[in-house]
């Protein structure tokens, strides 16, 4: 039975786990397919995708039309359970930053964590993103390169499906090709962009998402995952067997029942349970990591949530991927004689330089995409096509100011109406009602678009996490105080991407919902809203200045890693997840070697 | 999601001529109770459908809170509707699809956005009745359309209401908000803008090129 309980697990087990998302699924895939003993522990409760996700469910089946309440803060069929902006019980503490502003901290407490729900956008971090110090002078390099990387990018796009076109744009990186799956085609308004963009200098791509736009190779991959490892590729092909691909249809936000895209709870986990080499506790709520006598972590303790005890669990090795913050706050309250400041904090770098991503939208009506005939534009759920950044030779030349470039990611078309289709619509009807608000619904339904920027962040040391002195979780584990103020550099990003989305509308003859925000302190979305957040236990050259070297290895304890975001000197404009799975595959390579070397 | 709104406390222009609103009472919620007047204070005493609801079965409105407009207060959900909503040669009307329920789920709920709605609509109910009993003494839902649409022209569009006239008018934003909602949310509303989507395909082709010829775009 591979959930067991604290009563049925194991004596002790090769690795210990903490998290079930990108991070901790990754590891547990890679580690289990190659034969090693995983117990993973999961903060939130059991779930499975093929019979809770709600595929095809309209919003007059749900309360209130679908619509986000604090119960479920992005709509009722949103993956995430248990989670949100605030978990009953669970508190954290956010001081304002000079503006007011406040850090919300997005949490999941399920199995799989944050992947049943997230995006799915997948892109690269491309050559400049692993060095970005060395080019502009700005924040930290990371100790690795893309070349370290890149045959991770190979092996999880294999592996989880991704969709994407080939491309020669600087430090927009593909694989050697082979390794992504065909895009989608674009629907009316992706075309739409497609020809007005690139006259503006605009660049426009095939968007990157872990969505299977076709069956995965299922005879071919598994070998070139696992080579010579008979029995894991006879599970992987078993499992990417039973994925189906995509039916063009019902939002990827509420989780695939087929497994059509990626999460960790329906890619990740079964081909490692079939190995029998994975035990999952569900409901244990992980708060300290355990030391030995020998300069070793032996374990974890956790609570158990549906009973409320104090468990211990062993292993030789253990993971951290509780997602980047509450990594750091199981480390900052990891404390001992050895580490009065908490594990792996010697440094003192433990939940410092936590980054997230600068987000900046605008929504506009286009006047040519007005009274189309009926369409299915469902299509992959979204980014069809999308927008790299396309300026680095301004920037490399001081020509911007900010150093660092955001991508663009677009949508449109006539997707199912929601309770928010025509909301606010009195800026194009001048408030009809009647049969003619009828009309208006007809022939305005499917000209919108959207514009979401999504840019890099320069590290800054008023980004940070804490311990908080007094407020304690329903568990009475200490909770997180947040820190949070953005650069200007972020805030002049924001509005330039305010600035590029006005000129792209004008270009397409469409007019903006909003005005254009040229405020740097209002174009930007508060800290947190874009559920990037990475960084708090950054990999660096020296122990000196970084929490994990160069395997997210912590440099204190030589048997502790981490599997998350955390690990994230810099966050590039590039979505995290696909880098987190990237990483923590080479990190589970680098835990085998070691491990067979006796030396952990 | 629907558009963040300020809190509204409608406050009657005298210069509308009509009653002054009465005091509120404390109104506490109980299951198939009948309200009592238009006006009241909301204190909600059940929770929410919590963080982990079942998302595969589907919910009759009131599956998780009583709903809890009065008769009277639904026929004057009903009328309003259908006045923004109306059958036409496409599909029904707002009431004919069930949107009065939506409505009446929505501002019967106990999160804050919607307790919030509540009263900018309650408050809007009681001044549509206020304005139509001044002007023909009867309530606004026994008014005949060309009276209502007198009414209502003042209030349909908030940046051309007069100062006066601003919280009826954020009041006609919100319910028509509402009401397009949950028309535009069920099979018919989705049969009405030819949506076509939320089948499973085996394959996506994209739109025609001939369409993408038409619109230069090909």
């Amino acid at each position: 039975m591979p959930f067991v309980t604290a009563n049925t697990q194991r004596g002790s087990y090769d690795v210990i786990i903490v998290g079930s998302g990108a991070g901790g699924g990754q590891t547990a895939y890679t580690l289990c397919m190659e034969g090693v003993r995983v117990l993973m522990l999961e903060a939130g409760r059991q779930y499975t995708p093929a019979h809770e996700t709600p595929m095809f469910q309209t919003p007059d089946m749900a309360p209130l039309g679908g619509a986000g309440t604090p119960d479920k803060n992005k709509g009722f069929y949103d993956a995430t359970i248990d989670g949100g902006w605030d978990v009953p019980g669970e508190p954290y503490v956010s001081v304002p930053d000079k503006w007011g502003g406040n850090f919300t901290w997005w949490r999941a407490r399920m199995l799989g964590g944050r992947t049943n729900h997230w995006g799915r956008i997948s892109l690269r971090n491309g050559p400049y993103d692993f060095k970005p110090r060395s080019r502009d002078g700005l924040g930290f390099d990371w100790p690795i390169g893309y070349d370290d990387v890149a045959p991770y990018y190979d092996k999880v796009e294999l592996l989880i499906g991704v969709y994407g076109g080939e491309t020669s744009l600087e430090n927009t990186p593909a694989g050697p090709g082979g390794t992504l799956l065909p895009p989608p085609k674009p629907i009316v308004s992706d075309h739409l962009l497609m020809h007005r963009a690139p006259p503006l200098g605009i660049p426009v791509l095939p968007g990157r998402r872990a969505v299977l736009t076709r069956a995965q190779d299922h005879r071919t991959i598994p070998g070139k995952l696992h080579p010579g490892n008979a029995r894991a590729q006879q599970i992987l092909a078993d499992a990417m067997r039973k994925r189906s691909p995509c039916l063009w249809a019902t939002p990827c936000g509420r989780g695939c029942a087929v497994a059509a895209n990626y999460q960790s709870t329906t890619v990740h986990l079964p081909p490692a349970l079939a190995t029998g080499n994975l035990d999952i506790i569900t409901n244990a709520m992980v708060y300290e990591v355990t030391m030995g006598r020998n300069g070793r972590a032996n374990g974890v303790r956790f609570v158990d949530a549906t009973t409320g005890r104090h468990e211990h669990a062993t292993a030789r090795v253990i993971v951290l991927g509780a997602s980047a913050c509450e990594s750091a706050r199981i480390l900052l309250n990891s404390k001992s004689g050895q580490f009065p400041n908490g594990l792996g904090n010697s440094s003192g770098l433990v939940g410092r330089y936590v980054l997230d991503t600068v987000g900046s939208s605008v929504g506009a009506q286009i006047p040519l995409l007005e009274n189309l005939p009926p369409l299915n534009e469902d299509a992959a759920d979204g980014l069809q096509v999308y927008v790299p950044w396309w300026l680095y030779k301004e920037q490399l030349a001081h020509k911007l100011p900010f150093p660092r470039g955001y991508h663009i990611e677009y949508g449109g078309g006539k997707g199912m109406p929601s309770i928010g289709t025509f909301s606010g619509f009195e800026w194009l009807t001048g408030g009809s009602y009647g049969r003619k608000f009828k009309e208006d619904a007809r022939r305005y339904y499917g000209s919108f678009v959207y514009f979401d920027g999504r840019g890099a962040m320069v590290p800054n040391d008023k980004c940070y996490v804490e311990i908080d002195p007094k407020v304690k979780d329903r568990f009475g584990i200490p909770v997180l105080r947040f820190h949070w103020q953005w650069g200007d550099y972020e805030q002049r990003q924001a509005v330039h991407m305010q600035e590029t989305f006005g000129q792209i509308v004008q270009a397409m003859g469409g007019r903006v919902q909003t005005p254009i925000i040229t405020d740097p302190v209002k174009a930007i979305a508060p800290g947190g809203y874009m559920i990037h957040e990475v960084g708090g236990t950054i990999m660096g050259a020296s122990a000196h200045n970084s929490v994990t070297n160069s395997w997210s290895q912590t440099w204190d304890v030589p048997n502790v890693f981490v599997a998350d975001g955390g690990v994230f000197p810099y966050n590039a404009d590039k979505n995290p997840t696909l880098t987190i799975m990237a990483l923590a595959w080479r990190m589970s390579d680098h835990i085998m070697e070691r491990m067979k070397r006796r030396e952990i | 999601m629907t558009d963040r709104r300020t809190t509204i406390k409608l406050i009657i222009a005298a210069a509308a001529g009509v009653p002054a609103l009465r005091a509120r009472a404390t109104y506490r919620l109980e299951p198939g109770a009948s309200a009592p007047g238009p006006l009241r204070e909301f204190e909600p005493t059940m929770h929410g459908y919590g963080p982990d609801p079942d998302l595969i079965k589907a919910y009759e409105k009131g599956a998780f809170w009583p709903l809890t407009l009065s008769a009277e207060q639904k026929q004057l959900a009903a009328s309003l509707s259908d006045l923004i909503i109306p059958a036409d040669d496409h599909s029904p009307s707002a009431s004919a699809v069930g949107v009065v329920d939506f409505i009446d789920e929505w501002v019967s709920a106990p999160y804050p956005q919607q307790r919030e709605d509540r009263e900018t609509i309650l408050n809007g109910f009681a001044w549509l009745d206020g304005q139509a009993r001044h002007a023909a003494e009867q309530p606004f839902a026994k008014l005949h359309e060309g009276e209502q649409r007198k009414i209502c022209d003042r209030i349909c569009n908030v940046s051309r209401a007069p100062a006066a006239l601003q919280q009826p008018a954020q009041f006609f934003a919100t319910y028509r908000n509402l009401t397009a909602a949950g028309f535009y949310t069920t099979l018919a509303g989705r049969k009405d803008l030819k949506y076509i989507g939320n089948v499973a395909l085996t394959h996506f082709d994209g739109p025609p090129v001939e369409l993408l010829k038409r619109l230069g775009l090909a």
